[in-house]
């Protein structure tokens, strides 16, 4: 059975659903304590990193137990981002810190605000499309925060995390901090600068979208997941 | 690259797809799970169903629909229409909605858009305005209640800036003159409320051809775009309309 960690940080209606599909058998504990008969564990998430401190002492001891006897850990989301070391969304708030790093803010190092007059003309791309007219695409330093939409995936290592995803699979992102890409990132997408987008580490895996909804692809990254459960 | 997204939305009324003209004037476009496999299939990016029923009957049978179209799709899925409370919106989550959609609601009470996303994210919440041209030729637009029925006495770029700034994680924005028309969408209306915020915007109202897809993307600098009643009568495809927009070189999810 895989345990679905609740801590009240977004829904977990529609991951549910796909674990379903999938034909993976999951239950939601209510107590630390039930970790113990999980053969995975599933740490969802949406929004402020600030949510985590829901999960206590009693849960992370239990979680950190199930992992150091080799149970494979897979954190979505916001979820993904608490397997680090901290966030800059909440300083005073400590991470998991099984994988070495800190998230941070996109953009934080430029200024995002379609309105802002920038030091510099940001970068734009002129092409001319095929009726022949000149069309301006939005300029790199242009992009928006939150990141919500479909992007692509640049798989940078082996894993078996990974394993069967297409070229350039485009998956469902929303959210406004990420984690640094390191030796443990798997797979890179490109927002304005390139950020971690699946993680994996040993047993421990993250994905920075929502595999739940990123159509078969996320699917895939969830089977993926339940053949390193077994 | 992120990609530009292309939603279709569902107007739903006692359980049947359904599309008027300048929000009055509806046909029935069929049964929204049968809808919503179909555009599955066809590569849609994500789908809002729109509940425009009336009565609180046809309104318990929304969390039906909504579970029934939310069975078999792992694409995100936007609910609204009549959600004016928190409980609304909780009982549209529990039937399977990612994101709530706030009009009237909003508008009425906006700490409503901050309550919702402290408890789903922002992520969860998204703020529709219906905008109208003041008159014609002028490039102010006012936002309206109920349905387009209400002048609500709001621009919409302020409305736009205040609902970011309570919590909206995105902005689904409909141009009441051009709803149903096929006369393209408003860009300049997109464009004037996409640059005074930072989440993203889904342009809505007045998609005809493949090139207003495209106009709404460059000129009117839309993060997203929405329609309905194109992809319901099987005049455009999807997947017709994303390699024409790839053409024109606009990312998009292929």
């Amino acid at each position: 059975m895989i345990a679905l960690i609740d801590y009240k940080a977004g829904n977990l209606t529609s991951v549910k659903k796909a674990l379903a599909t999938i034909g993976a058998p999951v239950f939601v504990p209510a107590m630390p304590e039930e970790l113990a008969g999980a053969a995975g564990i599933i740490v969802p998430g949406v929004g402020h990193f600030g949510a985590t401190r829901a999960l206590d002492a009693a849960w992370i001891e239990a979680i950190l137990g199930r992992v150091g006897e080799g149970r494979p850990l897979l954190g979505i989301c916001l979820g993904m981002q608490w397997l680090y070391e901290a966030s800059d969304e909440a300083p005073d708030c400590p991470g998991l810190g099984l994988l070495s790093g800190r998230c941070y803010r996109l953009g934080a190092t430029v200024r995002l605000k379609a309105d802002t007059t920038y030091e510099t003309e940001p970068d734009t791309t002129r092409d001319t499309d095929p009726d022949g007219r000149s069309v301006r695409l939005q300029a790199d330093r242009d992009v928006k925060v939150p990141h919500v939409g479909w992007n692509s995936l640049e798989i940078r290592g082996e894993a078996s995390i990974v394993e069967g995803i297409p070229p350039n699979a485009q998956v469902y992102f929303t959210h406004s901090y990420v984690a640094p890409v390191t030796g443990d990132t798997m797979a890179v997408t490109e927002h304005g600068e390139p950020f971690a987008a699946i993680v994996q580490r040993g047993y421990i895996a993250g994905v920075q979208f929502h595999p739940e909804k990123s159509g078969d692809v996320g699917l895939r990254v969830l089977r993926n997941f339940m053949e390193l459960v077994g | 690259m992120l990609s530009k997204r292309i939603i279709a939305c569902l107007d739903v009324r006692d359980g049947q797809v359904v599309k008027g003209i300048n929000f009055e004037g509806l046909r029935s476009a069929g049964d929204p799970a049968e809808l919503a496999r179909r555009y599955n299939a066809d590569g849609i990016d994500e789908l809002v169903i729109l509940d425009i029923t009336a009565t609180i009957e046809a309104r318990r049978a929304l969390a039906d629909t909504i579970s029934r179209v939310a069975r078999e799709l792992f694409i995100p899925l936007a609910v609204g229409g009549g959600i004016r409370t928190e409980d609304d919106a909780a009982a549209a989550v529990e039937a399977g909605a990612d994101k709530v959609s706030l009009n009237t609601a909003a508008l009425a009470d906006p700490a409503l858009i901050t309550a919702i996303a402290a408890r789903y994210g922002s992520q969860a919440v998204v703020v529709a305005i219906d905008a109208k041209r003041e008159s014609p030729d002028s490039d102010l637009f006012s936002v309206y209640a109920r349905s387009g029925k209400t002048a609500a006495g709001r621009d919409a770029v302020s409305w736009a800036r205040e609902a970011e700034e309570r919590g909206a994680g995105e902005i689904l924005l409909t141009s009441i003159d051009r709803d149903g028309t096929k006369a393209g969408f408003d860009c300049a209306l997109t464009a004037a409320v996409s640059s005074a915020v930072s989440i993203p915007v889904i342009a809505s109202g007045g998609a005809g051809s493949l090139d207003d897809f495209v106009d709404v993307f460059t000129t009117g600098r839309a993060d997203a775009a929405l329609a309905a009643s194109i992809f319901h009568y099987a005049e455009t495809s999807v997947r017709g309309l994303k390699q024409h927009l790839q053409r024109h070189g606009i990312p998009v999810r292929l």
